[in-house]
């Protein structure tokens, strides 16, 4: 491993690595002494840690490059270690109990903050699960999803600010008009795809975010609207603390029932039409697959998740105005998709607890929270670019050429 | 059974057929032959309502297609093996040739068209659980037809099925095209730019030119043609 020809790289790694840092990391220009201070010795630092860096990385890549030959070699593809503990039913059902008991009892164990953070974290679990339909399944690009969030949050607050509608009644409502805006947005992106599509739904998320800051009338712009009720228990009068746990346990429902129907979903024939239309457009419609139709219902049943969970988000925090709703938040939410694993149930909803969760953490380090993100995507791409969990599908088995199968 | 009538097909303003008509009748084979950019691919669009005609008309069986979309005339008993065989790359065989049945219901038949296409290609049902792409490309193209024989089509539409094949390859594919049309008498519309191969399988053919048909005849009539051996045969 340690020959001339590694040794030569990782030192020129990390001369170029020292020589790009050092704008910033040792020149210090003070502006009331006018004195500039040269810290030579972060430049050594910077040397020898990008020199060892280097080393680890080129390591790993290699080992990656050996895992991907055996699987190669190897007749039967090798089955990463999370797929096997997930489908291996002594490991996941004891887990999937725990994690259920755990999901029951965390508002009892930890304080109010920690229920908080982790209904926020769920939020963004069945917002992301809903892109995940649009992205992960259907393979079209999304860049503008959060405004199917804000749709559903603006119809709540002004439904109720107007009409004096409930949480109850509101939640299918905004599920029904981000559904709405969904087709309005996928009408005119039905012959666009890959960069054309995604520039399109940026484009109809800023027009969204826009509208709702200009459009006093209308929305009160961006002072946004305050007083939202939080959702109410058959009127029972209940404290902040009670309030929040009760929104907790809504939203542990409302995932279940995301991710039992998100699972339906992807197991049904529009499911399969889906990710058929993924893979080659021609060849769907030479199948019979209504093109129309089915990226139609893609759109519209990915933004039905997102405007759930804006109306949960504007009851949760009872004010909402259109800062909440930036481009900034359909980044994170792709992240969310892209980093837990596309396509993958389980990965996206660790991918959302992972983003949602570890900033909240992580306080202590919020100035070097975006370098961090950085770095973690980059990472992951280059080392595992199906996303922490990644997607394989249910194989179907068949049994003989005569023989009857159940599963088929 | 299939009837194009002074169809003319454009892509943008550029117009790729130029007034076809021709004339498929119940049990037959027939071919298309023609050089690069004839308008072959494009007339099996047009027909399959993929790029709709702008103007003329198609009829299958009596019944007017042209209007239609590509999902109805399919569920007519049109079903199309695209050009470059467009398989679903990361989808198993298995799935593959479940999509061709996505428009059927029927659970037992479709089982038994499974073993049927598994019957006509064995080395398919060896590879039931792999992923479509990582298949070669003959075995590709055998997964492509087989797909599209999934959905029982009365008419099949066969876009180039040699396409950068093995001739050993295309000889079994061939054979497979005229048993699926002598077993099953489905009708076969195959486009081919091996007219040798083409012609010897066909009972009919047409030839086409920039966007026009400049001749048509029984198979054996165009093989012996002094002017289609000249320009297709390469005798």
């Amino acid at each position: 491993m340690f020959n001339v020809k590694e040794l030569k790289k990782s030192i020129l790694v990390s001369l170029w690595f020292m020589f790009l840092t050092f704008p910033i990391m040792v020149i210090k220009v003070n502006t009331i002494y006018k004195t500039i201070e040269w810290r030579w010795s972060r430049m050594a630092w910077v040397g020898v840690g990008s020199f060892f860096l280097s080393f680890v990385w080129r390591a790993l890549l290699r080992k990656k490059e050996m895992g991907m030959k055996q699987a190669e070699e190897g007749q039967e593809q090798k089955v990463p270690l999370t797929q096997k503990l997930i489908h291996d039913k002594r490991f996941s059902r004891p887990a999937l109990v725990i994690i259920c008991a755990f999901a029951l009892i965390y508002p009892l164990v930890f304080s109010l903050y920690q229920v908080n953070i982790m209904t926020t974290a769920l939020i963004y679990v069945v917002v992301g699960l809903g892109l995940n339909i649009v992205v992960g399944l259907a393979g079209l690009l999304d860049l503008g999803y959060v405004a199917f969030y804000a749709v559903g949050a603006y119809s709540y607050a002004l439904l109720n600010h107007h009409f004096g509608i409930g949480f109850w009644t509101a939640l299918p409502i905004g599920a029904a008009m981000a559904a709405l805006f969904g087709i309005v947005l996928g009408f005119p992106v039905l012959r666009l795809r890959g960069d054309y599509l995604a520039i399109v739904t940026l484009g109809f998320g800023e027009i969204i975010r826009l509208v709702l800051e200009n459009w006093n009338e209308f929305s009160f712009g961006p002072s946004g609207i305050a007083n939202i009720p939080r959702p109410g228990f058959f009127g029972i009068q209940m404290n902040l603390h009670q309030v929040h746990t009760y929104i907790y346990y809504l939203m542990i429902g409302m995932t279940v029932f995301t991710i039992f129907v998100v699972r339906r979903l992807q197991d049904s024939r529009i499911g399969r039409a889906w990710m058929a239309l993924r893979e080659d457009e021609v060849a769907c419609q030479a199948m019979g697959i209504d093109k129309t139709k089915t990226k139609l219902s893609a759109f519209a049943l990915g933004a039905t998740w997102a405007g759930m969970g804006g109306v949960v988000f504007a009851a949760k925090t009872t004010f909402i105005n259109p800062a909440s709703f930036t481009i900034w938040e359909s980044i994170i939410i792709l992240c969310i998709v892209v980093l837990g694993g596309m396509g993958s149930i389980v990965g996206v909803i660790c991918g959302a607890l992972i983003l949602i969760l570890l900033p909240e953490y992580l306080r202590a380090f919020s100035e070097y929270r975006m370098l961090m993100f950085g770095a973690v995507l980059i990472f992951m791409m280059v080392f595992r670019p199906g996303g922490i969990i990644s997607d394989v599908r249910k194989v179907y088995q068949f049994k003989g050429l005569n023989e009857t199968t159940k599963d088929q | 059974m299939l009837e194009l009538k002074n169809v003319q097909t454009f892509y943008g303003n550029i117009q790729a057929l130029k007034g076809i008509s021709l004339q498929i009748a119940e049990g037959e084979i027939v071919t298309l032959i023609g050089a690069n950019g004839a308008g072959k691919t494009t007339t099996l669009m047009s027909v399959c309502g993929i790029v709709p005609p702008r103007a003329g008309e198609i009829y299958f069986e009596g019944q007017p297609i042209h209007h239609m979309p590509a999902n109805k005339i399919v569920s007519l008993g049109i079903c199309q093996v695209p050009e470059g065989r467009r398989i679903f790359p990361y989808l198993t065989v298995l799935e593959n040739l479940d999509m061709g049945a996505f428009l059927r219901n029927d659970k037992a038949e479709i089982k038994r068209d499974l073993d049927y296409v598994f019957s006509l290609f064995p080395i398919l049902a060896e590879r039931r659980n792999q992923a479509g792409g990582t298949l070669s490309g003959g075995e590709q193209q055998m997964l492509a037809i087989s797909r599209a024989l999934m959905a029982r089509p009365r008419l099949l539409l066969l876009d180039e099925p040699s396409l950068g094949l093995a001739p050993l390859v295309v000889k079994q594919i061939f054979e497979i095209i005229r048993k699926v049309n002598s077993e099953n008498k489905t009708t076969i519309f195959l486009v081919e730019q091996n007219a040798n191969l083409a012609l010897k399988v066909a009972h009919r053919g047409y030839v086409m030119e920039n966007g026009k048909i400049t001749m048509t005849d029984t198979a054996a009539n165009l093989m012996a043609n002094e002017e289609v051996r000249k320009a297709y045969l390469g005798i």
